[in-house]
């Protein structure tokens, strides 16, 4: 078995209305260092019968077509298990 | 004419946009479900409003991948008219179809509300006949709808002329405050490079008879079905 975490994110050029509300909520609560929260989305993502390699790259292929729009977001992959 | 009304899981503004093209305009109305890839010999095809396969994903991410997008698009490439409203606009943004995308709108907000617009470009498949700076009140019921666009699209788009209708007060004057959602440049509508397929976040189908307190919504319909 194989899992991979999909991490999604908008661009750090793109402004990010959830991310800054709950920043500001943050601070208001006292964390006054937290000078910058993005918010974004995880999918973790379980593969059998397949290799570290393929599971890769599908999971990039799905990130690419399916899980991130591509004009606001940018995405990772990382081996959880 | 023979307008075709796409119809996802979730859409629910396909009753609404039948209704306004059958009984107010006259004209034939079908529903083309979206695992159809027939259009059936539609004239115009509107993509209507609505929370298509829940927004679970993304607003539009998932519906651009039925069968009948795929006509659709096939559709304009030809030449043929089509008109997104709504979460019509962000799957058309999804499939390529039209530029940007939609970010959360910038108070955070579902806006359920009147807004203003202003018809910016009379020349596109949804405007044309309209005066330039015609003023139209009109619903937005969306949380996301804050259109995003990088600099280099905004300058393509204004450049061609392609921003059709912006957001604006009862004067038909843009400010900040009446740009509810936040969205780039105050951009309520846009048009492809063909400026036959248009889109909008207002709801010009919820603003077609006086009964709903506007029917200023009418003349986009009207000018859509138009020869």
């Amino acid at each position: 078995m194989i899992q991979l975490r999909v991490l999604v994110s908008l661009k750090t050029s793109v402004f990010d209305p959830q991310g800054q509300t709950t920043l500001a909520a943050l601070q208001g609560l006292g964390y006054k260092a937290a000078t910058d929260l993005r918010q974004g989305k995880s999918f973790l993502l379980t593969f059998d019968g397949i290799t570290e390699e393929e599971a890769r790259s599908q999971a990039e292929e799905m990130a690419r077509k399916v899980l991130s729009n591509p004009v606001i977001e940018s995405f990772k992959v990382e081996r959880v298990v | 004419m023979k307008v075709g009304v796409v119809v996802f899981p979730g859409s629910n503004c396909d009753h609404d946009t039948k209704r306004v093209f059958a009984e107010v305009l006259g004209q034939e109305v079908l529903f083309l479900w979206h695992k159809e890839s027939d259009l059936r010999g539609s004239d115009a095809i509107v993509i209507p409003g609505g929370f298509s396969y829940g927004d679970y994903l993304r607003t539009g991410a998932i519906a651009r991948f039925s069968p009948v997008m795929s006509s659709v698009k096939a559709f304009a490439e030809k030449g043929g008219r089509v008109l997104g409203i709504c979460n019509g606009f962000q799957i058309l943004q999804e499939a390529g179809m039209l530029e940007g995308a939609m970010l959360r709108n910038r108070n955070v907000k579902f806006l359920s509300q009147r807004v203003y617009i202003r018809v910016e470009a009379t020349d596109t498949a949804a405007t044309k006949g309209l005066q330039s700076g015609e003023v139209m009140a009109m619903p937005i019921a969306h949380g996301d709808g804050n259109l995003y666009l990088d600099d280099e699209s905004l300058a393509r788009i204004a450049a061609e002329g392609r921003v059709v209708f912006r957001y604006c007060d009862a004067t038909g004057e843009v400010t900040d405050e009446a740009n509810v959602n936040g969205s780039r440049d105050a951009i309520a509508g846009i048009c492809n490079a063909g400026r036959n397929v248009v889109a909008l976040m207002p709801h010009p189908e919820r603003a077609s008879e006086a009964v709903l307190g506007s029917d200023q919504g009418r003349l986009i319909l009207e000018a859509f079905v138009a020869n």
